[in-house]
Parts: C-alpha cells; structure tokens; sequence
C-alpha cells in the first residue's frame, strides 16, 4: 500500500512541472528530427523502409482504401493552390503548379503531447530520451489518444494482421521489436529500438553517444538526405544547428524569427503540443 | 385556442383534470399493481422476442468483433470513436430521468412523481447497465478493461488518473451503485406487500428482498431517512456524472469538442432525453398495464411541460455552443461548425435541430399532451433528435479535425449499427423482467398521495393542534395514517 500511494506522489513534482511547463523536461536526451522539403521528392522511400524496420503490418489495398492503414510515416500529397491555374504559368510544364508538395508525416513527438494525459491506463508516456512512446502491452485500445491528436499519426490494429507475412515473409521480420496484436494503439517511435541498441554499443565501448550514433530507418533511406535526426540537448550535434540557424525554440507558439528568408516551422504550432520535428518549407518558385 | 383545444377542454371530464382519483380504494392499489406482475400476455412475449432477438444480434456482433478486431466496425484511422461513444452518451443520458423525476422532484415534494417515479428508476438503472456496456466493447482490448480500475496491482500499475475515462469509471459506478440503492430502497414497503401476496419462489425472493419490514414506526423513520438521504446524494452525482461525460470531449483539444458549455450542455441534453423517454414509456404502461388510474392525463401533462421546460434549455445551450463558437472565431472549430450545418452531416444536424428544437413545441398543445398516439411518436422523435445529438457531437469533428490531410466522411459498418440496436434490445429485456418481477407502480406512495389529496392540509393541521393541545379537531374523513399501509 504504501508503495502505491508512494507512486502517485513520488511523480508529483513531474505532474505540476507538465502543468506549469507543458510537459516532461527532465530529459537526458531531446531526440528531435529536421525534414527539409526542398529535398523531398516525395518518393516513398522512408514510408516503406518504416514498414521493414518496424514490422508493420501491410493491410492490403482494400483496408487501406478503408482508412486502416498501418503506415507510421506517410507521405501526404497536396496539390498546388487552383488559383495558380489561373495565371499563365500553368501552360509551363516545369512549374509547381502541375505538381504537387509533399509532407512526410510522422508522429511529431510532441514535448506537450495531447494523447498522453488522455490515454484512461498510461500506455502512452515520454521517455527520457524525449520520444513520445507506446507501451503495446499497457495498452488497452480506447483509441482516445488518436481522436486527441491534430495529426493523425496514431495507427489502430484494427484487424490481427499476423496474416500480413505469409510464409517465408515472416523471416524478414525485424527481432528488436514486438508484432502488435489486434486492438493496440501504435505510432511512429523514432526507431527506439536503433535509439537503445546505438545506446548499448556506447556503453560497451566505454563511451559516451555521440552525434551520428543513432540514425532512423526513413533518415537512412532517403535518396536525398531530406531527414536529419539527433539529439536537441547536444549542443553541438547537426540537428541542434539547424535549429539554431533557423531560429526556431521550443516550447513557444510562436516563432519570433529576425530574418523571414529563415524556412524552418513547426505544424500547428498554435496548438502549442511544442512538437519537435522540424520541417524546413518548400521554396517555390512560380 | 384552435378548434380542436376547445374541444379537447370541453371533453375533460373530472378525472381527467385531477392527478388521481382521491376515491380509489387502497385494495384496488394493491390489485391493479400486483395484476400487472402476473400472466403476461401475448404482447408481451412478443416484445421479449424482440428484445432477446435484437439482443442476440448484439452478442454474435460482440464475438465477431473479439474474434477479427474491430475493422468491420468501419472505424478508421481519423474515425476512432464513433456510434459507441455517441450511444454511450445517449444512454447516460436517458438514466437521467430517474433522478430527476425521483430525487429532484421528491425533494420540492412534487407529490405527482409518485405513480409514476418507480418505472423512471428502474429506466436509470438499466439504462446505466446499458451505457455501462459501451465503454467497454468499444475497447480494442476488451478482456483488458478492469486495468481501468485502481486494484492493487503488484507492479504498482495505477489507471491514469488525468483521462477523462477514468473519471467516467468512477462517476458511472458511483451513479450506478446509488441508483441501484435508490431504486432498491424505495421499493422496500412495496416488496413487503408483494411479499405478503405471494407465492412460490416470488414468495422466497420477496422475503428476502423486502428485509423484513413489517411497517412499524420505527422502520418508516428510518427509511424515510434512508430514502432522503440517498436522494440528497444522487442529485450532485447525476449532475457530475454527465458533465464528467461531457468532459471526455471538452478536455480535449479538438475543434468542436473543446467547449466550455460543454457539461450544462450534456445534463441539459440528458434531462431532456431522459423526460422524453419517461413520456414514451409512461403510454406503453398505462396501455399495456391498464394503470389509467395511476397514470392519468394531468400527470402526463406536467412531464409534458416539464418536457418542453427542459427542451428550451437544451435549445438555448445549443444556441450559446453554437455562438461561442461562431464569435470564439476558432477557425478549426468554425469549420466544423459550418461542416456541420452545411456538409455532408446536414440532414443529421437539421434532423436534430428540428426534432430537438422545433418538435417541442407540440407539447404546447393540449390536443397533443392528450393524444397517447401523438405524443407516443413525439416522445420517440425528441429521443431520435436526441441521439442525432449525440451522433453530432462525436463524428464532425473528428470528420473535420484539425488536419486537412485526414478530413473524409465515414459511415459505421454492421457490427456498431448491430452494437446499437442491441442495446435496445438489452434495454428492453431487462425493463420487460423487471415490470413483471417488481411493482413498476409504488403502491405506498400512491397511497400517500390518495391520503394527502383528500385530506386538506388544514385537517392535517387540526389533527397536528390536537395532538399537541389534546382539543379534537375535525375527524380526518375516517382516512387511517399513510404509516400503517405497509405489509397491508
């Protein structure tokens, strides 16, 4: 008994402080991730390395149709704005115009995450190494955490999709991580399975992690290098240049940039969740 | 006044403008109420194979979705919630009659609940059973639901308790365990005249259930304790426990649900569906059970006001959400707003607003507060608006959201059209067994009101004087206390 009620309070200090601060800060890292969409070609690659590194489940075309998808990254396809149609520049086949952005979507990792005070048993929480993560085994499917989410990056196991790897494509299955079962929430972890193994070689090398260590499946399959990931608190690793060179801070809802040419922003921003994937914009020349 | 009004007036004869006829006999209480508990007849079978059918859909529903995961429910990846949740609010909402109709009205000694409050009761626990129901299915992990409870788990594992679900387990067992107490303790002196009529294995449960009262002084003190003290308790809970559903929307930050009106709404809303409800069942009663003596017209007619009262207050906290909104300028929650009214939901959203808002001005009519045929389908329509309400508030938003990307309509596969109409199904079967295994009248309390209606208060006042004076007052009509009926 004593221990239970030890529990609630010994998080107590944690509690307030996600008041008063928007979220867990007691980080020992902050991985965060840079997409720069001036490189994006929006080819898929990371969407289908995430499907081999994290055993997700291939639903087939039918339940994809059906919105039940299990893609933890998706790339989102969004035409350019029709009144461009208007103007002579539809008549040149090179401009933005007769193509379309793409946005690769992930979970963002929120600092201040909407789905984890929700989730009725805890199975969503933030580590210290700042990642938003899913317990699958806590989990018992109340789906709150997804419907609280402006994203939409929380995937549901609608089905027991064990039947996704018929014989012999269950020999592909990555051993570093579980296969969910029907009725868990699941999401993008920033491959905390390659965060932990990169982290175990450290110390067995008697060192310390340094920048590099760790890279995401998506990050190590872009053709063009689109994806940067790293650790926020390292002050001097490449992702915390870039996000002191496009002068973007956390924990605000609004960015105070000196020079506007600077592409880096956060999506809803205003929401104020303090997500850490940072998307540097398209330029568009039209 | 139409033609057809003053015609209705014109027929009224005494016993349609009086709440109860003061002549009735006692016994006859006891007859009518104690019939209606036995022999059911065909309809009534027919009904039950309704319910156990419907019933039947929803458990073969339930095992296909335990068995395959709940694809086939249509749920996607933007619609996680859909008719389980709103289904749940409905019928949470429904479970708010009883309270109202006991609790509040018991306590500003409205003495016309009384024929009519114990099936109103028993409409608040089962519908509880039945909204009980929702949260739990609608799990992906079902078999996991108790980890919602705080048991005292060797790994030290708590729910958490900052989700408005937790919340909701704990305000719907409280409100559920004291309703079942209310309901339950109101019916003692009820179950001691059941008891006392009879036989067989009713006998055996009568006895047991009724604890042995035998209708002395003491035993009437303390219930009548008992009974206003659960009543005191039940008034907060049914207030907290639909502002505490209502906060499974409005602690979230999605555009459309994250609105602070949001509870008043939601109790406003429950009281209303829940009144609707009394009135469709009070007919189905007084029809099938031939209680025109109980449930009479002036009686009907005050749900019917009270109906109409609590329609409005719906109506303007609807309006108040909607101009919150529209001034709030939130372009998010503008959108769905507008998505609402214009979109692909519109017929929903204008089924509920002129079922909802509109429809209640029928009641306004004395031809139609006396018509049981009209009123039956007004009553089912408020209900059906109602619904569509609830429907309203679950899926626009999530239909809209916040995400361009993720916007698209849905509509909920078999399995939760199969889940809802189950639940009236298991709604129904339960009301069924319980109006022939309880008196759905209470006969004291009708009594009480037979006693008090013909006695004026001044007489109570003159036997009160000579009590304390030893000076006889005027003979009370030969009339015995309302204390000695128990066991009668």
């Amino acid at each position: 008994m004593p221990s239970l009620l030890g529990n609630i309070f010994k998080g107590w200090t944690d509690y307030s402080k996600g008041v008063e601060e928007g979220g867990h800060h007691e980080y020992e890292h902050m991985y965060a991730m840079v997409i720069d969409l001036d490189l994006c070609t929006g080819c898929n690659a990371c969407s289908t390395a995430c499907y081999a590194e994290n055993n997700l489940a291939v639903v087939g075309e039918d339940k994809f149709g059906a919105r039940q998808a299990m893609h933890w990254m998706r790339i989102e396809r969004y035409f350019d704005e029709p009144d461009l149609d208007k103007t002579e520049a539809t008549t040149d086949a090179d401009t933005q115009s007769r193509g379309a952005s793409f946005l690769p979507m992930m979970c963002q990792h929120c600092n201040a995450a909407p789905c984890e005070p929700v989730c009725p048993v805890g199975a969503t929480y933030h580590t210290v190494d700042g990642l938003n993560a899913q317990v699958y085994n806590r989990c018992i499917g109340s789906r709150y955490c997804a419907n609280n989410c402006p994203f939409r990056v929380r995937y549901f196991n609608f089905y027991d999709n064990a039947e996704s790897w018929p014989a012999p494509m269950d020999q592909q299955l990555n051993p570093d991580l579980s296969v969910r079962s029907k009725g868990v929430m699941e999401k993008c972890s920033m491959c905390l399975q390659r965060t932990r193994a990169a982290r175990d070689t450290a110390k067995r090398e008697g060192r310390e992690l340094k920048d590099g260590d760790i890279q995401t499946a998506c990050q190590q399959t872009c053709p063009t290098s689109a994806i940067l990931f790293g650790d926020l608190l390292d002050e001097d690793s490449a992702i915390s240049k870039v996000w002191k060179n496009h002068q973007v801070k956390l924990g605000t809802y609004k960015q105070d940039k000196e020079n506007p040419e600077l592409r880096g922003y956060r999506i809803f921003e205003e929401l104020n969740v303090d997500t850490k994937v940072l998307y540097l914009e398209r330029v568009r020349e039209v | 006044m139409s033609a057809q009004q003053s015609l209705a007036h014109k027929h009224l004869t005494q016993e349609q403008t009086k709440d109860i006829d003061e002549n009735i006999e006692w016994a006859k209480i006891n007859a009518d109420v104690l019939r209606s508990m036995e022999n059911p007849r065909r309809g009534y079978w027919v009904a039950m194979f309704i319910s156990v059918a419907l019933f039947s859909v929803m458990i073969y529903a339930e095992v296909h979705q335990y068995m395959f995961g709940m694809g086939d429910a249509a749920l996607n990846t933007s619609h996680m919630w859909d008719l389980y949740i709103s289904t749940f609010v409905f019928w949470i909402g429904m479970s708010h009659s009883g309270t109202l109709l006991s609790a509040i009205l018991h306590l500003v000694h409205a003495d016309w609940r009384k024929p009519i409050y114990r099936f109103a009761e028993a409409m608040t626990t089962f519908s509880l059973l039945t909204a009980g129901i929702f949260p739990v299915i609608h799990l992906g992990r079902v078999w996991n639901f108790y980890w919602v409870m705080p048991y005292m788990s060797d790994r030290g594992l708590w729910p958490n308790f900052r989700s408005p679900l937790i919340w909701d387990a704990f305000a719907i067992t409280a409100y559920l365990t004291s309703s079942v107490l209310f309901l339950y303790i109101g019916m003692i002196p009820d179950l001691a005249i059941c008891r006392d009529n009879a036989k067989g294995w009713r006998k055996k449960l009568y006895t047991w259930l009724s604890l042995g009262w035998r209708g002395d002084d003491a035993q009437w003190r303390n219930f009548r304790f008992t009974y206003l003290m659960i009543a005191c308790l039940l008034i907060p809970l049914a207030v907290s426990v639909h502002s505490i559903v209502s906060m499974d929307f409005s602690m979230s930050i999605m555009p459309g649900w994250h609105v602070t009106t949001f509870p008043p709404y939601f109790v406003a809303g429950a009281l209303y569906s829940g009144c609707a409800a009394i009135i469709t069942l009070f007919i189905l009663l007084r029809y099938f059970f031939k209680f025109e003596h109980f449930m009479t017209f002036p009686i009907l007619d005050k749900v019917c006001k009270l109906t109409f009262v609590i329609a409005m207050v719906w109506t303007y906290l609807n309006l108040v959400e909607f101009a919150s909104v529209w001034y709030g300028h939130d372009i998010p929650s503008k959108e769905v707003l507008i998505a609402k009214a214009t979109g692909p939901y519109s017929p929903f959203f204008w089924g509920m607003m002129v079922f909802g808002s509109v429809l209640p001005f029928a009641l306004l009519s004395q031809w139609v507060r006396r018509n049981m045929y009209v009123l039956f389908f007004v009553s089912v329509f408020l209900n059906v608006g109602m619904w569509l309400e609830r429907w309203m508030i679950v899926t626009p938003t999530l239909s809209m959201g916040y995400h361009p990307q993720a916007f698209n309509i849905m509509w909920p596969g078999w399995v939760e059209w199969a889940m809802v109409g189950g639940s009236f199904g298991w709604f129904g079967m339960l009301f069924l067994v319980f109006v022939k295994v309880f008196p759905s009248v209470s006969m004291y309390e009708v009594k009480e009101m037979v006693y008090h209606r013909k006695r004026t208060v001044y007489e109570d006042v003159d036997e009160m004087m000579e009590l304390h004076s030893g000076v006889p007052g005027p003979a009370p009509n030969g009339v015995p206390a309302p204390q000695s009926t128990g066991g009668a």
